[in-house]
């Protein structure tokens, strides 16, 4: 009787095994997500010699495509802000490597487009959208540096003469394996701005490529998994969330399907609501105050990439004694000094700066004024404040720097940095020959001096979400010298700066004169009695 | 000597309950304005708001026991003797002068004990219980109707409340080295903890005297 039962049961749970096994079966799981199967689609079927080719392979079914990417930031890198400030990639100076203009051949390999090389890219060619960069599923795509975003299909030696060879790849392959944008695709870009990996967001590194869920819990790779695209939600490949659009305080609430909504979806509120914390119910009282970043994202740079937290232009140039440009490095082997870029201070698990932002960021421009008496320039600043109503204590990234500016004019330079001549900073360390180019570029004078000034710019930290148990504790911040002692314009209550000291003095004066009073009293009674005794 | 019958046992379990509660109360609050670090900030928050809720509880009780027995009668104000018992206090305690109070079933307060008690229930108590709860729905003022609850800042209910807390800290301190002040230091503790006062009928006491 007893055999029969487990004999039963064990046919049982191998069938159960095995109708499990077929739903997990990762092939089919594909097949059920698209409609599609690229690698049938004869448009896809030939061999591609250079990126527009593909895209225009691509175009031939997703016709309307490149319209669309034509209105991206993505595409334009430019962008006006509600302050009637041109902003985006192409026209702001930050102070990383400070602009994309006369260095395009470089900078671009990062543009979703092919052959953005000067200032006569033409920005209307649907042709010269590059779908694969975004949508390449095989991790082999690549838009080496200094091809004007352009890609590789015979092998060829860059630079020139240099005798080092970039490898080519194999666009047909990528091209039949076409999916939806992963972390990996956004990552190419957006994981090494700055000029490599981690360097200037400190929230965003290769290290959210793949991460546990202690780094970010919801692109948890092995849990929730999210791409880039589950917040950053595109309609018409419009992706929303950009930092020169930020939403600093999100009153709406959680998005629910079939209904219509015109507010950023890439906000914690557009899924969580307004009221997200469920077993202590009091957290809920500081979302009017405090964004969700602030305690969910205790530090940043947490993945083991290194950020880069001051870079100054200033010391760049030093040869070695071997007369070759001097690199130095720290004891983990990372540059803390190079020649072509000048000192870095590197940081990990940085504690973020916190200060009020409203959502409005003014930058200085190419085009303002800068004084060295009013040093640091502030390259970009959020504006906010307590009592404005729209502004929530935020964790940024400060990133401090010392740049090249024209002290005649008084205006920030435009550095040729990168390129196969004369003229380029990292071929002949002169500042003076890079300035001139880097500013003719754009058509903007040039007094033939230069000179350094220091300057800070402003990141959001809104990546690397740690999980709830890893989030601030009241005490971080209900503290004297805590994260948020320099926020002004709040009362937090444990923060002794806050305190009225006439209230605090005087209570306690009070109080000891009361204790003081009573001994005495209390001692002259002893005295008495022992007397009368 | 003769023993009386002050304390019942509501009114003995209220005040040593609530004298618990407010030295706890004194204890996490300062620690919540960030005077010191004891329990750590969140836990003493934590403690702090379920003391509160206690204590209001507490006083609920006591407000309907004091009406239902009329012993609130024993807190009605009465300026007579006060300046004997200020004298007894400052100069006859040490000369060895008959207390000019004696204690009385429908008189057991002092007329200093009934100020003090007083001015406790009907300023102190309501500014802390007041101020207390702004504090802790201060998130919820925001859409209150009243325009000057609405635009009231978290700074200044913090300030009220933190003031409160002082005044309650230099009556605690004065009430218990003033419960040593009976015919041995500790009778009136005696009496609050038994119920039953130690009363000596033969000296004379001012609140007595007419009736004499």
């Amino acid at each position: 009787m007893r055999i029969e039962i487990l004999m039963v049961a064990m046919v049982a749970s191998m069938l159960l095994a095995q109708t499990a096994h077929a739903a997990s079966d990762p092939a089919s799981e594909k097949l059920l997500k698209s409609t599609s199967d690229h690698t049938k689609f004869k448009a896809l079927q030939q061999e591609f010699n250079s990126g527009p080719e593909v895209t225009k392979a691509c175009l031939s079914c997703h016709t309307e495509a490149a319209k669309q990417l034509h209105k991206t930031q993505h595409w334009k890198w430019e962008y006006r802000s509600p302050e009637g400030q041109l902003l985006g990639k192409k026209t702001v100076i930050n102070n990383f490597c400070t602009s994309v203009a006369s260095n395009e051949a470089a900078c671009n390999s990062c543009h979703i487009g092919y052959g953005w090389k000067d200032d006569k890219f033409d920005f209307t060619s649907e042709v010269s959208v590059d779908c694969l960069v975004c949508h390449d599923s095989t991790g082999n795509y690549r838009k080496p540096a200094g091809l004007a975003g352009n890609v590789v299909t015979r092998a060829m030696e860059f630079p020139p003469g240099s005798g080092k060879m970039i490898k080519p790849i194999d666009l047909k392959k990528i091209a039949q394996a076409v999916a939806r944008t992963s972390r990996d695709n956004c990552g190419a870009c957006h994981f090494f701005g700055g000029g490599g990996d981690g360097v200037k967001h400190g929230d965003m590194d290769s290290s959210l490529a793949s991460p546990d869920k202690a780094l970010d819990v919801h692109m948890d790779a092995t849990g929730h998994n999210f791409s880039c695209a589950t917040c950053h939600m595109t309609q018409g490949h419009q992706v929303p969330g950009s930092r020169y659009a930020p939403t600093a305080q999100d009153k709406g609430g959680a998005h629910l399907r079939g209904k219509e909504y015109t507010t950023n979806p890439t906000t914690c509120q557009a899924c969580h609501g307004q009221a997200p914390h469920k077993k202590v119910a009091k957290l809920n009282d500081h979302t009017d105050k405090v964004a969700c970043q602030t305690c969910h994202i205790p530090r940043y740079a947490r993945g083991g990439v290194a950020t880069k937290m001051s870079w100054d232009w200033s010391t760049a140039g030093k040869m070695g004694p071997d007369g070759k440009p001097l690199i130095t490095k720290d004891a983990k082997g990372r540059d803390i000094y190079t020649a072509a870029k000048g000192d870095f201070v590197l940081g990990e698990n940085v504690v973020p700066d916190y200060q009020w932002f409203n959502g409005r960021v003014r930058y200085t421009l190419r085009t303002d004024k800068v004084e060295k008496s009013d040093e640091p320039t502030r390259i970009n600043h959020f504006e906010g404040s307590a009592g404005d109503g729209k502004s929530l204590i935020w964790p940024v990234k400060i990133m401090r720097g010392k740049q090249a500016y024209d002290p005649v004019n008084k205006t920030l330079a435009v550095l040729h940095m990168a390129g196969n001549d004369d003229t380029a900073f990292w071929t002949n360390f002169n500042w003076e020959k890079a300035v001139a180019v880097g500013m003719a570029s754009v058509g903007a004078p040039f007094s033939g001096k230069v000179d350094f000034v220091a300057t800070e710019s402003t990141w959001p930290i809104t990546h690397m979400v740690a999980p709830a148990k890893d989030a601030l504790h009241c005490d971080d911040c209900h503290a004297s010298g805590g994260r948020l002692e320099k926020v002004p314009g709040i009362y937090i209550p444990g923060r002794a700066s806050d305190h009225a000291s006439w209230l605090d003095t005087g209570g306690w004066a009070l109080a000891l004169l009361a204790l003081l009073g009573t001994l005495v009293h209390g001692l002259g009674r002893v005295v008495v009695s022992r007397r009368n005794k | 000597m003769a023993r009386i019958y002050i304390f019942k046992r509501f009114e003995r379990f209220w005040h040593w309950a609530q004298a618990a509660l407010i030295i706890f109360m004194l204890l996490t609050g300062f620690e919540i304005h960030g005077t010191y670090a004891l329990f750590g900030w969140e836990k003493a928050a934590n403690l702090h708001t379920m003391a509160a809720w206690t204590l209001i509880g507490l006083w609920l009780f006591a407000i309907f026991w004091h009406f239902t027995t009329g012993e609130w009668k024993q807190y009605i104000p009465t300026g007579r003797n006060v300046a004997a018992m200020l004298n007894y206090y400052l100069v006859g305690i040490f000369t060895g002068a008959p207390h000019p109070f004696r204690v009385t079933q429908l008189s057991k307060h002092n007329p200093l004990q009934r100020l003090a008690y007083l001015l406790v229930k009907l300023f102190i108590n309501p500014l802390i219980w007041a101020s207390g709860l702004l504090y802790l729905y201060y998130n919820e003022l925001g859409a209150a109707k009243i325009a000057g609850l609405a635009s009231l800042q978290l700074g200044t209910i913090a300030l009220v409340h933190t003031a409160a807390a002082f005044m309650m800290l230099i009556f605690m301190l004065a009430h218990i080295y003033l419960s040593t002040t009976g015919h041995t230091p500790f009778a009136h503790i005696k009496a609050m903890i038994t119920g039953w006062e130690d009363v000596d009928a033969d000296k004379p006491a001012a609140n007595l005297e007419r009736s004499r």
